[in-house]
Protein backbone atom coordinates (compact mmCIF):
# COMPACT_ATOMS: atom_id res chain seq x y z
CA UNK A 1 0.00 0.00 0.00
CA UNK A 2 1.29 3.73 -0.84
CA UNK A 3 2.31 5.61 2.30
CA UNK A 4 3.46 8.83 0.30
CA UNK A 5 1.69 11.36 2.04
CA UNK A 6 0.19 14.00 -0.45
CA UNK A 7 -1.67 16.58 1.12
CA UNK A 8 -5.27 15.97 1.38
CA UNK A 9 -7.39 18.89 0.51
CA UNK A 10 -11.10 19.75 1.82
CA UNK A 11 -13.58 22.04 0.09
CA UNK A 12 -15.50 23.18 2.63
CA UNK A 13 -17.39 25.37 0.34
CA UNK A 14 -18.70 22.90 -2.37
CA UNK A 15 -19.11 20.16 0.54
CA UNK A 16 -21.88 22.98 2.03
CA UNK A 17 -23.22 23.48 -1.06
CA UNK A 18 -24.03 19.48 -1.28
CA UNK A 19 -25.12 19.11 1.82
CA UNK A 20 -27.43 22.37 1.10
CA UNK A 21 -29.41 20.88 -1.66
CA UNK A 22 -29.45 17.33 0.69
CA UNK A 23 -30.91 19.68 3.42
CA UNK A 24 -33.31 21.61 1.00
CA UNK A 25 -34.34 18.01 -0.71
CA UNK A 26 -35.57 17.18 3.13
CA UNK A 27 -37.36 20.05 3.18
CA UNK A 28 -39.45 19.36 -0.32
CA UNK A 29 -39.82 15.80 0.70
CA UNK A 30 -41.15 17.11 4.25
CA UNK A 31 -42.95 20.13 3.67
CA UNK A 32 -45.48 19.22 6.34
CA UNK A 33 -43.14 20.46 8.82
CA UNK A 34 -42.19 23.77 7.18
CA UNK A 35 -46.06 24.27 7.00
CA UNK A 36 -46.27 23.79 10.73
CA UNK A 37 -43.89 25.95 11.42
CA UNK A 38 -44.91 29.35 9.25
CA UNK A 39 -48.25 28.34 10.76
CA UNK A 40 -47.80 28.60 14.39
CA UNK A 41 -46.81 32.59 13.77
CA UNK A 42 -49.53 32.86 11.74
CA UNK A 43 -52.02 31.58 14.03
CA UNK A 44 -50.41 33.72 17.02
CA UNK A 45 -50.73 36.93 14.52
CA UNK A 46 -54.53 36.63 13.66
CA UNK A 47 -55.25 35.69 17.67
CA UNK A 48 -52.90 39.29 18.84
CA UNK A 49 -54.58 41.30 16.46
CA UNK A 50 -58.47 39.44 15.92
CA UNK A 51 -58.81 38.61 20.06
CA UNK A 52 -56.72 40.42 22.06
CA UNK A 53 -55.93 43.51 19.83
CA UNK A 54 -58.71 45.70 20.45
CA UNK A 55 -58.34 45.56 24.49
CA UNK A 56 -54.38 45.66 24.21
CA UNK A 57 -54.36 48.70 21.35
CA UNK A 58 -56.52 50.38 24.04
CA UNK A 59 -54.04 49.34 26.73
CA UNK A 60 -51.48 51.64 24.53
CA UNK A 61 -52.50 54.50 24.92
CA UNK A 62 -52.39 57.58 22.49
CA UNK A 63 -55.07 59.43 20.14
CA UNK A 64 -55.40 56.63 17.50
CA UNK A 65 -54.97 53.80 20.27
CA UNK A 66 -57.14 50.51 19.11
CA UNK A 67 -57.00 47.33 16.94
CA UNK A 68 -55.17 48.91 14.14
CA UNK A 69 -51.97 50.61 16.20
CA UNK A 70 -51.46 47.23 18.25
CA UNK A 71 -51.34 45.01 14.67
CA UNK A 72 -48.26 47.46 13.97
CA UNK A 73 -46.83 47.00 17.88
CA UNK A 74 -47.04 43.62 17.92
CA UNK A 75 -46.06 42.40 13.82
CA UNK A 76 -41.85 42.75 14.44
CA UNK A 77 -42.40 40.01 17.56
CA UNK A 78 -44.59 37.72 15.12
CA UNK A 79 -41.68 38.78 12.79
CA UNK A 80 -39.47 37.38 15.36
CA UNK A 81 -41.17 34.48 16.37
CA UNK A 82 -41.26 33.58 12.72
CA UNK A 83 -37.57 33.09 13.16
CA UNK A 84 -37.45 31.13 16.59
CA UNK A 85 -39.96 29.02 15.30
CA UNK A 86 -38.06 28.26 12.07
CA UNK A 87 -34.84 27.24 14.48
CA UNK A 88 -37.33 25.08 16.25
CA UNK A 89 -37.74 22.99 13.17
CA UNK A 90 -33.83 23.45 12.81
CA UNK A 91 -33.27 21.76 16.31
CA UNK A 92 -35.92 18.87 15.07
CA UNK A 93 -34.00 18.38 11.69
CA UNK A 94 -30.73 18.17 13.37
CA UNK A 95 -31.93 15.43 16.05
CA UNK A 96 -33.45 13.69 13.24
CA UNK A 97 -30.58 13.64 11.12
CA UNK A 98 -28.21 12.78 14.07
CA UNK A 99 -30.04 9.80 14.90
CA UNK A 100 -29.76 8.50 11.13
CA UNK A 101 -27.10 5.91 9.98
CA UNK A 102 -25.93 8.54 7.20
CA UNK A 103 -24.22 10.99 9.56
CA UNK A 104 -22.15 7.56 11.03
CA UNK A 105 -21.23 7.31 6.99
CA UNK A 106 -20.23 11.38 6.64
CA UNK A 107 -18.41 10.94 9.25
CA UNK A 108 -16.01 7.93 7.90
CA UNK A 109 -15.70 10.15 4.43
CA UNK A 110 -13.28 12.42 3.96
CA UNK A 111 -15.36 15.50 3.67
CA UNK A 112 -15.34 18.57 5.23
CA UNK A 113 -16.72 17.99 8.76
CA UNK A 114 -18.42 21.12 9.32
CA UNK A 115 -20.61 21.06 5.44
CA UNK A 116 -23.13 18.61 7.76
CA UNK A 117 -24.02 21.61 10.16
CA UNK A 118 -23.53 24.77 7.40
CA UNK A 119 -26.02 22.67 5.21
CA UNK A 120 -28.49 22.43 7.91
CA UNK A 121 -27.92 26.25 8.97
CA UNK A 122 -28.03 27.56 5.25
CA UNK A 123 -30.99 25.81 4.43
CA UNK A 124 -32.48 26.60 7.80
CA UNK A 125 -31.85 30.00 6.85
CA UNK A 126 -33.77 29.84 3.27
CA UNK A 127 -36.59 28.65 4.99
CA UNK A 128 -36.55 31.36 7.61
CA UNK A 129 -36.56 33.99 4.43
CA UNK A 130 -39.66 32.24 2.64
CA UNK A 131 -41.86 31.94 6.07
CA UNK A 132 -40.59 35.52 6.83
CA UNK A 133 -42.19 36.85 3.57
CA UNK A 134 -45.30 34.43 3.89
CA UNK A 135 -45.52 36.19 7.37
CA UNK A 136 -45.02 40.07 6.66
CA UNK A 137 -47.49 39.01 3.91
CA UNK A 138 -50.11 37.93 6.11
CA UNK A 139 -49.16 41.20 8.49
CA UNK A 140 -49.51 43.52 5.62
CA UNK A 141 -53.02 41.67 5.20
CA UNK A 142 -54.86 42.07 8.80
CA UNK A 143 -53.71 45.46 8.98
CA UNK A 144 -50.00 45.96 9.32
CA UNK A 145 -48.77 49.69 8.19
CA UNK A 146 -45.15 49.82 8.27
CA UNK A 147 -43.46 53.38 7.64
CA UNK A 148 -40.33 51.88 6.31
CA UNK A 149 -39.37 53.00 2.90
CA UNK A 150 -37.01 50.60 0.48
CA UNK A 151 -33.89 51.52 2.16
CA UNK A 152 -34.92 50.15 5.88
CA UNK A 153 -36.48 47.27 4.38
CA UNK A 154 -32.73 46.14 2.43
CA UNK A 155 -31.97 46.97 6.37
CA UNK A 156 -34.52 45.00 8.32
CA UNK A 157 -34.09 42.26 6.20
CA UNK A 158 -30.13 41.69 6.72
CA UNK A 159 -30.78 42.31 10.36
CA UNK A 160 -33.26 39.44 10.27
CA UNK A 161 -30.97 37.02 8.23
CA UNK A 162 -28.37 38.25 11.08
CA UNK A 163 -30.93 37.28 13.90
CA UNK A 164 -31.49 34.16 12.25
CA UNK A 165 -28.06 32.68 11.35
CA UNK A 166 -27.19 33.87 15.11
CA UNK A 167 -30.04 31.52 16.46
CA UNK A 168 -29.97 28.88 13.78
CA UNK A 169 -26.43 27.64 14.88
CA UNK A 170 -27.80 27.79 18.85
CA UNK A 171 -30.29 25.90 17.53
CA UNK A 172 -28.03 23.40 15.52
CA UNK A 173 -26.10 22.70 18.84
CA UNK A 174 -29.61 22.07 20.39
CA UNK A 175 -30.39 19.87 18.24
CA UNK A 176 -27.35 17.95 18.67
CA UNK A 177 -27.59 17.26 22.65
CA UNK A 178 -30.82 16.38 22.58
CA UNK A 179 -31.07 12.36 22.45
CA UNK A 180 -34.19 12.54 21.09
CA UNK A 181 -36.58 14.03 18.33
CA UNK A 182 -39.08 15.21 21.59
CA UNK A 183 -36.20 16.52 23.63
CA UNK A 184 -35.46 18.85 20.51
CA UNK A 185 -38.47 20.36 19.51
CA UNK A 186 -38.55 21.13 23.45
CA UNK A 187 -35.30 22.72 24.08
CA UNK A 188 -35.60 26.01 22.07
CA UNK A 189 -39.10 26.15 23.55
CA UNK A 190 -37.95 29.16 26.01
CA UNK A 191 -36.68 31.14 22.83
CA UNK A 192 -39.77 31.05 21.43
CA UNK A 193 -41.20 32.24 24.96
CA UNK A 194 -38.68 35.03 25.00
CA UNK A 195 -40.35 37.14 23.16
CA UNK A 196 -43.29 37.63 25.38
CA UNK A 197 -41.47 38.06 28.49
CA UNK A 198 -39.90 41.57 26.17
CA UNK A 199 -41.57 44.17 24.53
CA UNK A 200 -42.88 42.18 22.08
CA UNK A 201 -46.58 41.60 22.62
CA UNK A 202 -47.02 44.68 25.52
CA UNK A 203 -44.75 47.73 26.01
CA UNK A 204 -42.20 46.62 29.32
CA UNK A 205 -42.81 49.56 31.28
CA UNK A 206 -46.37 48.07 31.95
CA UNK A 207 -44.84 45.25 33.95
CA UNK A 208 -43.96 44.71 37.66
CA UNK A 209 -40.92 45.47 38.62
CA UNK A 210 -38.74 42.16 38.49
CA UNK A 211 -39.72 41.36 35.13
CA UNK A 212 -39.41 44.11 33.99
CA UNK A 213 -36.02 44.55 34.53
CA UNK A 214 -35.50 41.30 32.90
CA UNK A 215 -37.32 42.01 29.83
CA UNK A 216 -35.20 45.23 29.32
CA UNK A 217 -32.27 43.25 29.47
CA UNK A 218 -32.78 40.04 27.92
CA UNK A 219 -31.39 39.83 24.28
CA UNK A 220 -34.90 39.64 22.35
CA UNK A 221 -35.91 43.10 23.53
CA UNK A 222 -33.36 44.83 21.73
CA UNK A 223 -33.73 42.71 18.65
CA UNK A 224 -37.22 43.54 18.72
CA UNK A 225 -36.53 47.12 19.18
CA UNK A 226 -34.27 47.28 16.35
CA UNK A 227 -36.74 45.71 14.53
CA UNK A 228 -39.79 48.08 15.53
CA UNK A 229 -37.21 51.07 14.71
CA UNK A 230 -36.52 50.03 10.85
CA UNK A 231 -40.09 49.32 9.79
CA UNK A 232 -42.25 51.90 12.03
CA UNK A 233 -39.35 54.44 11.67
CA UNK A 234 -39.10 55.25 15.31
CA UNK A 235 -35.66 55.96 17.13
CA UNK A 236 -33.57 52.74 17.73
CA UNK A 237 -30.87 53.99 19.15
CA UNK A 238 -28.42 52.16 21.33
CA UNK A 239 -30.31 49.37 20.59
CA UNK A 240 -28.99 47.91 17.06
CA UNK A 241 -25.56 47.70 18.62
CA UNK A 242 -27.29 45.82 21.08
CA UNK A 243 -29.07 43.71 19.23
CA UNK A 244 -26.08 42.86 16.68
CA UNK A 245 -23.55 42.29 19.79
CA UNK A 246 -25.86 40.07 21.14
CA UNK A 247 -26.48 38.19 18.06
CA UNK A 248 -22.22 38.14 17.57
CA UNK A 249 -22.42 36.18 21.22
CA UNK A 250 -25.03 33.98 20.31
CA UNK A 251 -23.88 32.95 16.87
CA UNK A 252 -19.96 32.31 18.04
CA UNK A 253 -21.30 30.63 21.20
CA UNK A 254 -23.55 28.54 18.57
CA UNK A 255 -21.19 27.82 16.66
CA UNK A 256 -18.33 26.94 18.63
CA UNK A 257 -21.10 24.64 20.88
CA UNK A 258 -22.26 22.69 17.84
CA UNK A 259 -18.55 22.01 16.37
CA UNK A 260 -17.60 20.53 19.71
CA UNK A 261 -21.01 18.32 19.63
CA UNK A 262 -20.34 17.36 16.36
CA UNK A 263 -16.65 16.03 17.07
CA UNK A 264 -16.90 14.60 20.19
CA UNK A 265 -17.13 10.54 20.25
CA UNK A 266 -19.08 9.04 18.19
CA UNK A 267 -21.50 7.15 19.63
CA UNK A 268 -24.13 5.90 17.51
CA UNK B 1 5.00 -7.64 7.46
CA UNK B 2 2.91 -4.56 8.85
CA UNK B 3 3.77 -1.83 6.05
CA UNK B 4 2.47 -3.98 3.13
CA UNK B 5 -0.74 -5.00 5.13
CA UNK B 6 -4.00 -3.62 4.51
CA UNK B 7 -5.17 -3.53 7.72
CA UNK B 8 -2.99 -4.37 10.96
CA UNK B 9 -3.79 -3.32 14.26
CA UNK B 10 -1.92 -4.30 17.56
CA UNK B 11 -3.36 -4.64 21.28
CA UNK B 12 -6.28 -3.01 20.35
CA UNK B 13 -8.26 -1.71 23.49
CA UNK B 14 -11.63 -0.47 23.65
CA UNK B 15 -14.11 0.02 27.21
CA UNK B 16 -17.44 1.95 27.62
CA UNK B 17 -17.69 2.59 31.12
CA UNK B 18 -16.16 -0.75 33.28
CA UNK B 19 -17.51 -2.47 30.21
CA UNK B 20 -14.26 -3.58 27.87
CA UNK B 21 -15.43 -4.62 24.92
CA UNK B 22 -11.75 -5.31 23.04
CA UNK B 23 -9.09 -6.57 25.31
CA UNK B 24 -5.47 -6.27 23.32
CA UNK B 25 -7.07 -7.20 19.79
CA UNK B 26 -4.44 -8.38 17.12
CA UNK B 27 -5.29 -8.31 13.05
CA UNK B 28 -3.36 -8.54 10.14
CA UNK B 29 -4.82 -8.42 6.90
CA UNK B 30 -2.94 -9.03 3.39
CA UNK B 31 -4.20 -6.61 0.48
CA UNK B 32 -6.30 -7.82 -1.64
CA UNK B 33 -8.26 -10.66 0.21
CA UNK B 34 -11.49 -11.00 2.39
CA UNK B 35 -10.43 -10.65 6.24
CA UNK B 36 -13.61 -12.13 8.25
CA UNK B 37 -14.23 -11.34 12.19
CA UNK B 38 -16.89 -13.74 13.19
CA UNK B 39 -18.67 -13.94 16.33
CA UNK B 40 -21.68 -13.54 18.71
CA UNK B 41 -23.64 -10.23 19.28
CA UNK B 42 -21.43 -8.21 21.57
CA UNK B 43 -18.18 -9.79 21.10
CA UNK B 44 -16.45 -6.47 19.77
CA UNK B 45 -16.90 -7.17 15.96
CA UNK B 46 -18.51 -3.57 15.42
CA UNK B 47 -16.32 -2.00 17.85
CA UNK B 48 -13.41 -3.05 15.98
CA UNK B 49 -15.11 -1.40 12.81
CA UNK B 50 -16.02 1.76 14.36
CA UNK B 51 -11.79 2.12 15.32
CA UNK B 52 -10.46 0.76 12.37
CA UNK B 53 -13.26 3.31 10.27
CA UNK B 54 -12.43 6.26 12.76
CA UNK B 55 -15.43 6.20 13.98
CA UNK B 56 -13.92 6.38 17.70
CA UNK B 57 -10.45 5.71 19.04
CA UNK B 58 -9.35 3.20 21.06
CA UNK B 59 -8.15 2.95 24.74
CA UNK B 60 -4.74 1.51 23.94
CA UNK B 61 -3.10 0.03 21.13
CA UNK B 62 -2.61 1.45 17.13
CA UNK B 63 -3.89 -0.06 14.20
CA UNK B 64 -2.82 1.45 10.12
CA UNK B 65 -5.67 0.99 7.62
CA UNK B 66 -4.27 1.07 3.68
CA UNK B 67 -0.81 2.61 5.56
CA UNK B 68 -2.28 4.70 7.68
CA UNK B 69 -2.26 5.15 11.24
CA UNK B 70 -5.91 6.01 12.12
CA UNK B 71 -4.83 7.98 15.42
CA UNK B 72 -2.84 10.22 13.69
CA UNK B 73 -4.17 10.73 10.15
CA UNK B 74 -7.58 10.03 10.25
CA UNK B 75 -8.17 11.68 7.19
CA UNK B 76 -6.23 9.61 5.25
CA UNK B 77 -7.65 7.10 6.05
CA UNK B 78 -11.30 8.11 5.53
CA UNK B 79 -9.91 9.05 2.20
CA UNK B 80 -9.02 5.25 1.36
CA UNK B 81 -11.97 3.60 2.91
CA UNK B 82 -16.00 2.63 2.83
CA UNK B 83 -18.31 1.75 5.58
CA UNK B 84 -21.18 -0.13 4.89
CA UNK B 85 -22.87 -1.84 7.68
CA UNK B 86 -25.48 -1.83 10.69
CA UNK B 87 -24.53 1.85 11.96
CA UNK B 88 -23.79 3.53 8.23
CA UNK B 89 -26.81 3.73 5.88
CA UNK B 90 -28.59 5.60 3.75
CA UNK B 91 -30.47 8.62 3.46
CA UNK B 92 -34.10 7.53 3.88
CA UNK B 93 -35.78 11.02 2.77
CA UNK B 94 -33.74 11.25 -0.79
CA UNK B 95 -34.15 8.76 -3.85
CA UNK B 96 -31.76 6.13 -4.54
CA UNK B 97 -29.88 8.04 -7.58
CA UNK B 98 -30.29 10.75 -4.77
CA UNK B 99 -28.16 9.35 -2.38
CA UNK B 100 -25.39 7.78 -4.83
CA UNK B 101 -25.38 11.57 -6.64
CA UNK B 102 -25.13 13.05 -2.84
CA UNK B 103 -21.92 10.59 -2.70
CA UNK B 104 -20.86 11.72 -6.06
CA UNK B 105 -20.58 15.09 -5.14
CA UNK B 106 -18.81 14.54 -1.75
CA UNK B 107 -16.21 12.91 -3.58
CA UNK B 108 -16.17 15.99 -6.21
CA UNK B 109 -16.53 13.65 -9.34
CA UNK B 110 -17.32 16.08 -11.98
CA UNK B 111 -20.79 16.38 -13.07
CA UNK B 112 -20.26 13.96 -16.07
CA UNK B 113 -18.08 11.54 -14.32
CA UNK B 114 -20.42 11.23 -11.65
CA UNK B 115 -23.60 11.12 -13.46
CA UNK B 116 -21.88 8.12 -15.13
CA UNK B 117 -20.62 6.45 -12.10
CA UNK B 118 -24.30 6.71 -10.78
CA UNK B 119 -25.77 5.15 -13.43
CA UNK B 120 -23.02 2.10 -13.37
CA UNK B 121 -23.66 2.06 -9.81
CA UNK B 122 -27.41 1.67 -10.44
CA UNK B 123 -27.12 -0.93 -13.04
CA UNK B 124 -24.98 -3.25 -11.35
CA UNK B 125 -26.32 -3.34 -8.28
CA UNK B 126 -30.05 -3.80 -10.15
CA UNK B 127 -31.30 -0.82 -8.89
CA UNK B 128 -32.08 1.32 -12.40
CA UNK B 129 -35.67 0.38 -11.83
CA UNK B 130 -35.78 1.91 -8.44
CA UNK B 131 -33.83 4.76 -8.92
CA UNK B 132 -36.51 7.48 -8.77
CA UNK B 133 -37.88 6.49 -5.27
CA UNK B 134 -37.05 7.77 -1.66
CA UNK B 135 -35.28 5.09 -0.30
CA UNK B 136 -37.56 4.75 2.85
CA UNK B 137 -39.84 2.46 0.64
CA UNK B 138 -36.79 0.16 -0.80
CA UNK B 139 -37.22 -3.23 0.82
CA UNK B 140 -34.14 -5.27 3.01
CA UNK B 141 -32.52 -6.21 0.23
CA UNK B 142 -32.36 -3.42 -1.64
CA UNK B 143 -31.23 -0.80 1.30
CA UNK B 144 -28.26 -2.69 1.48
CA UNK B 145 -27.59 -2.82 -2.19
CA UNK B 146 -27.97 1.19 -2.11
CA UNK B 147 -25.70 1.40 0.78
CA UNK B 148 -22.78 -0.71 -0.38
CA UNK B 149 -23.43 1.15 -3.81
CA UNK B 150 -22.67 4.44 -1.93
CA UNK B 151 -19.51 3.03 -0.15
CA UNK B 152 -18.31 2.26 -3.60
CA UNK B 153 -19.03 5.69 -5.41
CA UNK B 154 -15.59 6.30 -4.33
CA UNK B 155 -13.73 3.64 -5.44
CA UNK B 156 -12.25 2.84 -1.48
CA UNK B 157 -9.56 0.62 -1.55
CA UNK B 158 -10.12 -0.84 1.84
CA UNK B 159 -13.71 -1.82 2.07
CA UNK B 160 -15.50 -2.40 5.62
CA UNK B 161 -18.58 -5.07 5.99
CA UNK B 162 -20.18 -4.83 9.00
CA UNK B 163 -22.78 -7.75 9.30
CA UNK B 164 -23.86 -7.12 5.71
CA UNK B 165 -26.22 -9.84 5.57
CA UNK B 166 -27.86 -9.91 8.44
CA UNK B 167 -31.57 -9.95 8.03
CA UNK B 168 -31.60 -10.81 4.45
CA UNK B 169 -33.02 -13.36 2.67
CA UNK B 170 -31.30 -16.20 1.44
CA UNK B 171 -31.55 -15.03 -1.97
CA UNK B 172 -30.55 -11.12 -1.45
CA UNK B 173 -27.53 -13.31 0.65
CA UNK B 174 -26.07 -14.81 -1.84
CA UNK B 175 -26.34 -11.50 -4.25
CA UNK B 176 -24.83 -9.67 -1.43
CA UNK B 177 -22.33 -12.75 -1.60
CA UNK B 178 -21.88 -12.42 -5.50
CA UNK B 179 -20.44 -9.10 -5.22
CA UNK B 180 -18.58 -9.23 -2.39
CA UNK B 181 -16.41 -11.91 -4.54
CA UNK B 182 -16.51 -9.28 -7.33
CA UNK B 183 -15.28 -6.66 -5.62
CA UNK B 184 -12.45 -8.76 -4.54
CA UNK B 185 -11.49 -9.76 -8.00
CA UNK B 186 -11.31 -6.02 -8.87
CA UNK B 187 -8.21 -6.22 -6.21
CA UNK B 188 -10.25 -4.26 -3.05
CA UNK B 189 -9.67 -5.96 0.49
CA UNK B 190 -12.41 -6.79 2.17
CA UNK B 191 -13.00 -6.64 6.15
CA UNK B 192 -16.27 -8.73 6.38
CA UNK B 193 -17.84 -9.04 10.15
CA UNK B 194 -20.67 -11.94 10.39
CA UNK B 195 -21.96 -14.13 12.57
CA UNK B 196 -22.89 -16.20 9.91
CA UNK B 197 -20.60 -19.24 9.79
CA UNK B 198 -21.60 -19.94 6.37
CA UNK B 199 -20.94 -16.81 5.24
CA UNK B 200 -17.09 -16.43 6.83
CA UNK B 201 -16.89 -19.95 4.73
CA UNK B 202 -18.39 -19.22 1.59
CA UNK B 203 -16.37 -15.29 1.03
CA UNK B 204 -13.33 -15.22 3.68
CA UNK B 205 -9.67 -15.85 2.80
CA UNK B 206 -8.86 -16.13 6.48
CA UNK B 207 -11.40 -16.16 9.72
CA UNK B 208 -10.69 -14.90 12.70
CA UNK B 209 -13.08 -15.57 15.55
CA UNK B 210 -13.74 -13.09 18.33
CA UNK B 211 -15.05 -13.92 21.57
CA UNK B 212 -15.35 -11.19 24.93
CA UNK B 213 -12.77 -8.87 22.65
CA UNK B 214 -10.27 -11.32 22.17
CA UNK B 215 -8.99 -13.44 19.37
CA UNK B 216 -9.51 -16.75 20.14
CA UNK B 217 -8.26 -18.41 16.63
CA UNK B 218 -7.51 -17.13 13.36
CA UNK B 219 -6.53 -19.15 9.99
CA UNK B 220 -8.21 -20.46 6.68
CA UNK B 221 -11.97 -22.11 7.04
CA UNK B 222 -9.80 -25.44 6.36
CA UNK B 223 -7.14 -24.81 9.38
CA UNK B 224 -10.01 -23.76 11.80
CA UNK B 225 -11.74 -26.88 10.95
CA UNK B 226 -8.81 -29.12 11.59
CA UNK B 227 -8.33 -27.91 14.94
CA UNK B 228 -11.50 -29.38 15.84
CA UNK B 229 -12.06 -33.08 15.99
CA UNK B 230 -15.74 -34.53 14.96
CA UNK B 231 -15.31 -35.78 11.43
CA UNK B 232 -17.07 -39.09 11.09
CA UNK B 233 -19.25 -41.23 8.70
CA UNK B 234 -22.61 -42.35 10.00
CA UNK B 235 -23.78 -45.60 8.42
CA UNK B 236 -26.99 -47.07 8.72
CA UNK B 237 -27.79 -50.78 8.86
CA UNK B 238 -31.46 -52.70 7.69
CA UNK B 239 -31.33 -54.69 10.68
CA UNK B 240 -30.02 -55.56 14.27
CA UNK B 241 -27.35 -58.53 12.65
CA UNK B 242 -25.95 -56.28 11.13
CA UNK B 243 -25.41 -53.80 13.21
CA UNK B 244 -24.11 -55.47 15.33
CA UNK B 245 -21.34 -57.54 12.81
CA UNK B 246 -20.71 -54.19 11.89
CA UNK B 247 -19.75 -52.49 15.03
CA UNK B 248 -17.53 -55.87 16.35
CA UNK B 249 -15.88 -55.65 13.13
CA UNK B 250 -15.02 -51.62 13.22
CA UNK B 251 -13.90 -51.09 16.84
CA UNK B 252 -13.67 -47.89 18.12
CA UNK B 253 -17.42 -46.93 16.89
CA UNK B 254 -20.84 -45.40 18.31
CA UNK B 255 -23.74 -47.27 18.72
CA UNK B 256 -27.02 -46.02 18.05
CA UNK B 257 -29.11 -49.16 18.41
CA UNK B 258 -32.35 -47.79 18.13
CA UNK B 259 -31.73 -45.58 15.06
CA UNK B 260 -29.46 -49.03 13.62
CA UNK B 261 -26.80 -46.53 13.07
CA UNK B 262 -22.90 -46.34 14.07
CA UNK B 263 -20.94 -43.57 14.25
CA UNK B 264 -17.73 -44.58 12.61
CA UNK B 265 -14.53 -41.60 13.18
CA UNK B 266 -13.00 -40.88 9.58
CA UNK B 267 -11.45 -37.96 7.83
CA UNK B 268 -13.88 -37.85 5.05
CA UNK B 269 -11.39 -38.42 2.35
CA UNK B 270 -12.26 -40.49 -0.45
CA UNK B 271 -9.75 -43.43 0.47
CA UNK B 272 -11.20 -43.58 4.00
CA UNK B 273 -14.62 -44.23 2.49
CA UNK B 274 -13.82 -46.78 0.65
CA UNK B 275 -11.38 -48.60 3.08
CA UNK B 276 -14.25 -48.67 5.19
CA UNK B 277 -16.67 -50.23 2.12
CA UNK B 278 -14.74 -52.72 1.07
CA UNK B 279 -13.86 -53.84 4.70
CA UNK B 280 -18.04 -54.09 5.17
CA UNK B 281 -18.56 -55.57 1.62
CA UNK B 282 -15.57 -58.12 2.11
CA UNK B 283 -17.45 -59.24 5.79
CA UNK B 284 -21.01 -59.34 3.48
CA UNK B 285 -22.38 -56.87 5.93
CA UNK B 286 -25.67 -55.19 4.25
CA UNK B 287 -25.24 -50.88 4.74
CA UNK B 288 -28.44 -48.87 3.95
CA UNK B 289 -27.26 -45.86 4.19
CA UNK B 290 -23.76 -43.83 4.43
CA UNK B 291 -24.00 -39.92 5.21
CA UNK B 292 -19.85 -38.21 5.44
CA UNK B 293 -19.69 -35.63 8.43
CA UNK B 294 -16.63 -33.60 8.02
CA UNK B 295 -16.68 -30.71 10.99
CA UNK B 296 -18.01 -27.23 10.20
CA UNK B 297 -17.01 -23.95 11.62
CA UNK B 298 -20.50 -24.48 13.91
CA UNK B 299 -18.23 -27.20 15.47
CA UNK B 300 -14.97 -24.71 15.99
CA UNK B 301 -17.06 -21.90 16.74
CA UNK B 302 -18.91 -23.96 19.68
CA UNK B 303 -15.71 -25.74 20.56
CA UNK B 304 -13.63 -22.72 20.91
CA UNK B 305 -16.05 -19.97 22.54
CA UNK B 306 -17.45 -22.22 25.14
CA UNK B 307 -21.07 -22.01 26.05
CA UNK B 308 -22.73 -20.14 23.35
CA UNK B 309 -25.44 -19.15 26.39
CA UNK B 310 -22.72 -16.81 28.05
CA UNK B 311 -22.43 -15.27 24.74
CA UNK B 312 -26.40 -14.62 24.70
CA UNK B 313 -26.31 -12.94 28.45
CA UNK B 314 -23.28 -10.70 26.89
CA UNK B 315 -24.66 -9.31 24.21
Amino acid sequence: MSTATQPLRFYPLRDSATMLRRNLKHMLRYPSMTVMLVGMPIVFLLLFVYVFGGTMGAGLGGESAGRAQYANYVAPAIILMTITATIQGTAISVAMDMAEGVIARFRTMHIARVSVLTGHVIGSMVQALISLAVVIGVALLVGFRPSAGVGEWLAATGFLLIVTFALVWLAVALGQVSKSVETASNLPMPLVLLPFLGSGFAPTDSMPAGLRWFAEYQPFTPIIETLRGLLMGQAIGANAWLALGWCAVIALGGYLWSKKLFNREFSG
Amino acid sequence: MTTHSAISATGLRKSFGDHVVLDGLDLDVAPGTVFSLLGANGAGKTTTVKLLSTLISADGGSARVAGHDVATEPDAVRASIGVTGQFSAVDNLLTGAENLRLMADLHHLGRADGRHRVADLLDRFDLTEAAGKPASTYSGGMRRRLDLAMTLVGSPRVIFLDEPTTGLDPRSRRGMWQIVRELVAEGVTIFLTTQYLEEADELADRIALIDHGRLVAEGTAAELKRRVPGGHVLLRFPDAPSLEAAARDLGQVTRDNDALALRVPSDGSVRALRDLLTRLADRAIEVDELSVHTPDLDDVFLALTGNPKDEKVAS
